[in-house]
Order: structure tokens, then sequence, then C-alpha cells
């Protein structure tokens, strides 16, 4: 794993801020470089931490670096603000996840390089706890 | 020990991951009989030290209200950093948007790492270097499998957020710590599951150091244990919190609410904070919190808290008990994947 | 702009060729190619391959096959485009001989996945989605695939068999096709029963790891004698993300290409004879086929399992068994798409021959739709 690779995301995954087009108001998650709009210029973003599955897999056969964690749910996510991602959804059994599941923000370790390399975080999200 | 300048918690934070290991679980697999703690809480597959801090600390910044950049220290006290080099306190820092204006360090002082962290953020705050500091407690203690301490080593912490004692939930009136060299408990750094002295590590360690800090800072302050609402004491499992506080003179219903071993297991550094942090959790401005820590090697670190009115709206969210609740037994095999023991 | 040609095609059998490299895959279907074409000179090469790069550390495909094929000198480049890597290079191959730049173009794809284990590929697969924020999340192509499956279940009342209904239908017309990896049926039962791949879609709803090679011989419509005339080639692309894309249930890529095609080729859906499309999985050629405009939103999957599009049906779909059953040499594939396009248009067919097949359309679509080519051929 590159290491300058994972640390250039650390602030967006740790803190889920993505940006604003400052031209058209066009929310990003994560940054980039030319708006949709042609508007190059952004400002921070920080996204809303709760929201609910639109639709959600099941992992199973996983790709290298994540075969520890299976089977593991990724979901299609819509946050307060109509923003979405894609995301793991942890803490709930697969059978038990809904459409519509309410779900929050939680900073997990996402996977790792090797018993010796770096270890790798970032957000994942889970059934709301009240 | 007193502040020069008064010092409060701002907010505060505690997580318990949600996986529970039985003691009838670990007895079936063994043979064996005995319930130091009827069951102890384990991290899932993607948790680790750093997530528990991480949770704790964000839940401590949300309450508090305070600005995350205005944070001077995150100090995480732990005994199972996933670095043996490399600061877990800077994941935390950079996760709660603390960086880049903060001192952070990792401290390692057995079950009263996290205790020490809140000793060293108060000495920040109380001495004018820092106006908000935050000290951790979190581990996911690696318990030896056959072993007496398997039933009990379990993950958890909690994070206080100091800051000035007049906007705080509740405030430092003084503290104290006590400490010899007593080798109870320790781990080479090869190893992977710590060493104990098994019956000698009640009178001579657990023991003798909190009861040595608790009746200095009694001394100190002049309280009497009728003085407090409520104590908390490091739990390494059911019985000894409960002893220890009849040694000090303090009653079951003052420690309840902070006791929460039998149902989570000992979460080492995270043991008396998560207690704190439960008892906090119920509490009600003027009450007096009287807590004492222990860690192996060995030392305690004593703690008179008075709780303080901001305390009504700043606990919002998952409550201690929340986290509790929420639960899902786990079998010995899946237990041992959770804690990376199967070798694959 | 002048009209383009096929002038000759080739392609060997998928499968899982142990003994033999992609040096050797490549070359065997050029050279069928040009021996279809009865025409060896060739002024360009496009060689279409997606993953050579992470499955067998090769960079440098183009010159590498320039001189696999015995002609070290000859212009040539690697198109890449995930798994539209092989229409997209067709596309390349039709701009260079429609501008007059080339008179020849010979475009070819090969793949080579068997050579590394499956999570292996499965890695390599998901290098077309975007790495930081989608494959970080340790997701799959076919965890994306099945995102959009159970979100179509759930908008449009589909079942999972209806949807699964792809790739019995696919098998089907796998049957005594030399070429096809899997030349047998495949009942419903049998894929309805095959264990969970990435939840709702199953094992047998999915192409397998697959070696092959196809090509092309391109050339100027009016010196290519019984060619295959390119009515239209376009491509476009989209969001990677799911995340980004307004209604992920519209493939916006191929909606696009689609669209474009049809109006340069001045037809309509239902001027098609015969179809190719992308089934890696079956959602995949669910979907494909409705923003193709040949299903309504929502009613692709009744329209298979009902038998429609069947070689017997209105629009004949995958005639030799598609990603599924033909199988899936990533980068080869939108070739063997063409190729089999063209053998149907020439009623060379056989059994499998859709009677008195004029214009086809074949769809070569890589991720969950981020690039698409759509080319329509005409029998002049």
């Amino acid at each position: 794993m590159s290491v300058p690779r994972y640390w250039r995301e650390e602030r967006p995954r740790y803190r889920l801020i993505g940006e604003e087009c400052a031209k058209c108001g066009a929310k990003h998650f994560p940054k980039t470089p030319v708006c949709g709009c042609g508007g190059a210029e952004f400002k921070p973003y920080k996204l809303p931490e709760t929201g609910k599955v639109l639709s959600w897999t099941v992992v199973r056969n996983a790709p290298l670096g994540y075969e520890r964690f299976t089977p593991y749910i990724v979901a299609l996510i819509e946050l307060e603000d109509g923003t979405r991602l894609l995301s793991q959804v942890v803490d709930v059994e697969p059978d038990a996840v809904k459409a519509g599941m309410r779900v929050e923000y939680t900073f997990r370790k996402v996977t790792e390089d090797g018993q010796a390399g770096l270890l790798q975080y970032g957000y994942k999200f889970r059934p709301v706890v009240d | 020990m007193k502040t020069l300048i008064r010092v409060g918690i701002a907010g505060y934070g505690a997580y318990v991951p949600m996986y529970r290991l039985k003691a009838a679980e670990v007895n079936r697999m063994w043979g064996t009989s005995g319930e130091p703690v009827e069951e102890k809480a384990v991290v899932a597959l993607d948790e680790d030290t750093v997530t528990i801090a991480v949770e704790c600390a964000r839940q401590a910044v949300r309450r508090s209200g305070v600005d995350p950049a205005k944070i001077g220290a995150v100090y995480v006290g732990t005994e199972s950093k996933p670095y043996a080099v490399k600061p877990s306190g800077t994941i935390v820092a950079e996760a709660i948007g603390a960086t880049p204006s903060v001192s952070t360090a990792d401290m390692e002082f057995a079950c009263k790492a996290g205790t020490e962290a809140m000793q060293t953020c108060i000495g920040l705050v109380g001495s004018g270097m820092q106006k908000y500091a935050m000290g951790i407690g979190a581990d996911t203690a690696q318990g030896k499998p056959m072993d007496a301490l398997e039933y009990t080593a379990a993950c958890g912490g909690a994070a206080f957020l100091f800051g000035p004692a007049d906007e705080s939930v509740a405030e430092l009136e003084a503290s104290y710590s006590f400490v010899t060299d007593t080798p109870d408990f320790w781990r080479r750094p090869k190893e992977m599951y710590p060493r104990h002295g098994n019956r000698f590590t009640g009178e001579p360690a657990y023991f003798k150091h909190i009861t040595g800090a608790g009746n200095a800072l009694l001394a100190e302050t002049g309280y009497k244990p009728t003085d407090f609402k409520w104590a908390v004491f490091h739990q390494p499992n059911a019985k000894f919190p409960i002893n220890v506080a009849k040694m000090l003179g303090f009653g079951m219903d003052q420690i309840n609410p902070g006791l929460v071993s039998p149902v989570v297991g000992n979460t080492y550094a995270g043991s008396s904070p998560l207690g704190l942090a439960a008892t906090l959790d119920v509490a009600e401005p003027g009450d007096r919190i009287f807590m004492v820590s222990y860690g192996s090697g060995a030392g305690s670190d004593a703690f008179v808290w008075k709780v303080r009115d901001p305390i009504k709206h700043r606990r919002g969210g998952p409550k201690v008990k929340a986290y509790i609740d929420r639960k899902r037994y786990v079998d010995y095999a899946t237990y041992l994947r959770h804690r990376g023991q199967i070798i694959a | 702009m002048r009209k383009v040609a096929v002038a000759g095609i080739g392609f060997t059998k998928v499968g899982e060729p142990w003994e033999r490299n992609v040096k050797e895959l490549f070359a065997e279907a050029a050279s069928a190619a040009m021996k279809d074409a009865a025409h060896t000179e060739v002024e360009q090469l496009y060689v279409a391959n997606m993953m050579g790069a992470h499955l067998q550390g090769q960079i440098s495909m183009g010159a590498l096959m320039a001189e696999a094929i015995g002609r070290p000198g000859l212009p040539a480049v690697r198109i890449e485009a995930g798994q539209a890597s092989g229409g997209v290079a067709f596309h390349e191959g039709v701009k260079a001989v429609a501008s007059g730049l080339n008179d020849w173009v010979l475009v070819g794809g090969v793949e080579k996945m068997s050579d590394l284990l499956p999570e292996a590929v499965t890695t390599a697969l998901a290098g077309a989605e975007e790495q930081e924020y989608t494959a970080y999340t340790g997701v799959t192509k076919t965890g994306l695939s099945a995102i959009l499956h159970r979100l179509y279940s759930h908008e449009y009342g589909a079942t999972p068999e209806e949807i699964g209904w792809f790739a019995a239908r696919g098998h089907d017309n796998a049957v005594g096709v030399a070429h096809a990896q899997f030349p047998f049926k495949l009942s419903i039962e049998r894929v309805m029963a095959s264990p969970m791949e990435a939840d709702p879609i199953r094992m047998m709803e999915c192409a397998a790891v697959a070696d092959g090679a196809a090509a092309v011989l391109l050339g100027p419509a009016d010196k290519v004698a019984n060619g295959i005339e390119v009515a239209a080639s376009a491509v476009a692309t989209d969001h990677l993300s799911l995340a980004a894309r307004k209604n992920p249930l519209t493939l916006e890529a191929v909606r696009k290409a689609g669209a474009k095609a049809y109006e340069v080729a001045k037809v309509k859906p239902k001027d098609i004879d015969v179809l190719e499309v992308t089934d890696d999985t079956t959602i995949d050629g669910v979907l494909s086929l409705e923003d193709l405009g040949f299903a309504e939103k929502g009613r692709g999957a009744k329209l298979v399992a009902q038998g429609h599009t069947a070689r017997t049906g209105e629009i004949p779909t995958n005639n030799f068994g598609g990603l599924k059953a033909r199988g899936n040499p990533v980068g080869a594939t939108g070739l063997y798409q063409i190729a089999e396009t063209v053998i149907q248009l020439r009623g060379k067919a056989g059994a499998n021959q859709v009677p008195d097949a004029r214009i086809g359309m074949a769809q070569s679509m890589a991720g969950v739709g981020s690039t698409c080519s759509v080319a329509i051929l005409r029998r002049v």
C-alpha cells in the first residue's frame, strides 16, 4: 500500500469532509478537480454523519486485503442532506439490513498491509445507537 | 495534588463494542467453572484500541461543544496500542480535528494508563499551558487461553476533555498518585500475553495501592466516604471493586452505577474511566464522585470530582448503558477470530 | 468521413488454455481474422486489453502484439477502457479508417485471466472502479452490480428469478457453439440454487474467469468485398461511482452511446435484428437492454424471463451465449461481440442463425457503466 496515497485521503475519510463548488453549490465527496458546471473553486464541506441505506450487497469473495472480514456488507447510503456515498455497514447481521435503515458514521479499521505494514482506517456506518 | 488553574471535565465519551463472550462459554471450552464476571465485551473484526479511542473522543468533543481545533492535547493510555511505535494519539487527534496545533503521546501504565493520561491533561490545563486537553483510556486487552484472566480481559474505553472548571460538567477538586515498584503483572515486548502473579495481584498490588491512594486523598481533602454520592474503583472483575470499596468505607449504593465489569469485563486502561463515565451518566449537579484507578506495576490515581449544572445538557447521545445493552453473543471460535488468534 | 467495413474476423475458443500465453492467443485471433479477410496488409494495430498489467505484469501490449504477429515496427497501441476495452478499441479502429488516415486496421483484444488466483483477479477487476472511495470499501465489481440488482427489484418488483433468467437464456444459445466456454444449457433452477456471490447475485449469474482473444480487420467499405458495414460506433462515459449518479438504475453511458449510435445509423431499436449486450452479471444485461431502448425501464427482467430475447423472440440477444456462457475474457469480449454479430449478418451462424439478420448491435460496457461503446453493423 502506498503511504502517500493513504495519507492524502486521511482527512476526508476520518472527518467526512468533501467540497462544495463555489460556482454552483454542488457537493462533492470525494472532492474533484473540476465540477460538472466547469467551476474549479471549492470550499470544504462537512458531510452529515447520519443517513439511510438505499441498497446494499454482502461481499463473500473479497478482494486482496479484505478477506479477513467476510462476509461484510457494502451499502449505497444517502446522508441527511441528500449526498450519497458507498460504505461498509457494520455491527449488524447481513439478514437484518433493511432498505431505509438509519445509519451513522463510525471510525473503523479498513485493512492492513500484513503483519508489519501500515494500518488503514476510514469511515464505515452502523445502525444508529441511541 | 491541586492545580493552579481550576480544571473540570468539559465533555466525556465512552464506548463498549457490541460482541460478548460469556464466562459460561469459556467454561464450556475448557471444562472449567467459575465466573469472575458474567460476560465480557469483545471487539468487532475491524475495531482496535485506536477505533475505540476515536469513538470515545468524538463523543466527548460533541458533548463538550468545544471547537476541536482548540484542543491542545490528546493523550491515549493503553496497553494494546496497534503500533508498538507510532502514536495512537495522532490518529485520534487527526480524526477529531485537533491537528496540527496539538500535543499527543501514548502512555502505558497497565490498567491505569487511562487515568495517567487524564492526570497529564489535568496538569496541562491546570498549569495554563493548554485551555483544553483530552485524556483517553482504551484497550482491547488480550486474554491468554486457559488463564484466569481470559474471563475478564475485555475491550472498551472512555475519554475526558478537560477545560476550565467554570464551564465544566464536573470539576476536579483534587487528585493523588500512589506508585511503588510492584511486579504483579507485566508483558515482555515479543510476548503476546501478559504474565501475572495470580494471588499476588490482590493484597500487595490492587488493594494496597487503591487504599494507599484513596486514604491519602481522603486525608488531604479532609473528606469522609459519606461526603461522596458516588465512588468508582478499578474493576478487574466483579468482586474486587466491591471489596476495596468496603475497605475504604464506601457502600454498594455508591459504586453501583459505575460497576460495569460484571457485564463488560475488565477494559484495562478503560476500566475506571468507563466506570466514571457510567456514573456521570446518572449523576446530579452537586454530587461528589470519588474515583481510584489501579494499574499493575503498580500504582493508583485517585480523584475527587464535583458534578456541576452543565451536566444536565451535556450528556446527550448514547450513554454507557446503551452500549452495554447493545450486544450479540459470540461462541469461542468466533471470539478467537475477532481477537485475531486464528492462524490463517 | 468514409464508410468502414469489417473485412475479416477471428477468435480463439474461450477457456483456460494454460499452456498458451497472451501473445500466442492474440496471434491466433489476428491470423484468423486476416485469413478470413483474405487480406494481410495492416497499417495500424489496436490492442484491447484491460488487466494485462495486473495479470501478467505486462505493459506495452501494443508494441508486444505488433511483434507477436510478426510485424515489429507497425504503429500500435493498447486501448484500455475497463471491460469496454474491446468495444472502445473497435471504435478507435473505425475512426482511423473512417478518417482516411489508414486503410487497413487490425483491432484485436486479448485477456488471460487464469494466470492469477481468484482473489487477485477480483482485485484486478475492482481496479476499474474509483480506488479511494469505492474500491477502498472492499466492494467488488459484482458487489456493485448486486447493489443495483437489489435497488432494481425494490423499485420495479422484478423477482431475483426473473433477473436470473438472463443467465439461463444465454446458456441456451451457447449449446453447440465451438468457441463458447460453457456450451451447455443451464436451468433457471440451477442458477437460483447456486451460492450467493455478492448478495443478492448468485454465482451462476456471473461470468467466470476466462482467457481468450478476438480480432477484426477493418477496411474502407468500398474496398472490402462482402464486407459488413459499420453503420455507427459511439462511446460514452459516466461518473464511476454509483453514489455520484442521480439515478443509478439508468446507465447513462449506455443510454448516451446507444442514442448516438441510433442517430448516426438512422435506425431505431425495432430495426435491430441481433443484439449482443454486456452480461458479466445478469442485472448488467437487464439494465443494458433497457438503456438501449429494448425494454421500458423496469420491464427488462420480465422481457427476458418471458422469452422475448431468445433466438426466436422479438429481440434475439447474446446469440452465442453472451458473457456468461460464451465467456468474458474482459478486454477481448467487445471484439467477440463484434465478430459474432458479423457471423449473424453474414448468415453463417448455422444452428444459431437468426433468420434474415440484417442489422446488428454490439454493446461493450465497463464496470457498472462507467464506459460504454455501442456499434451498429449492417449487411448491405
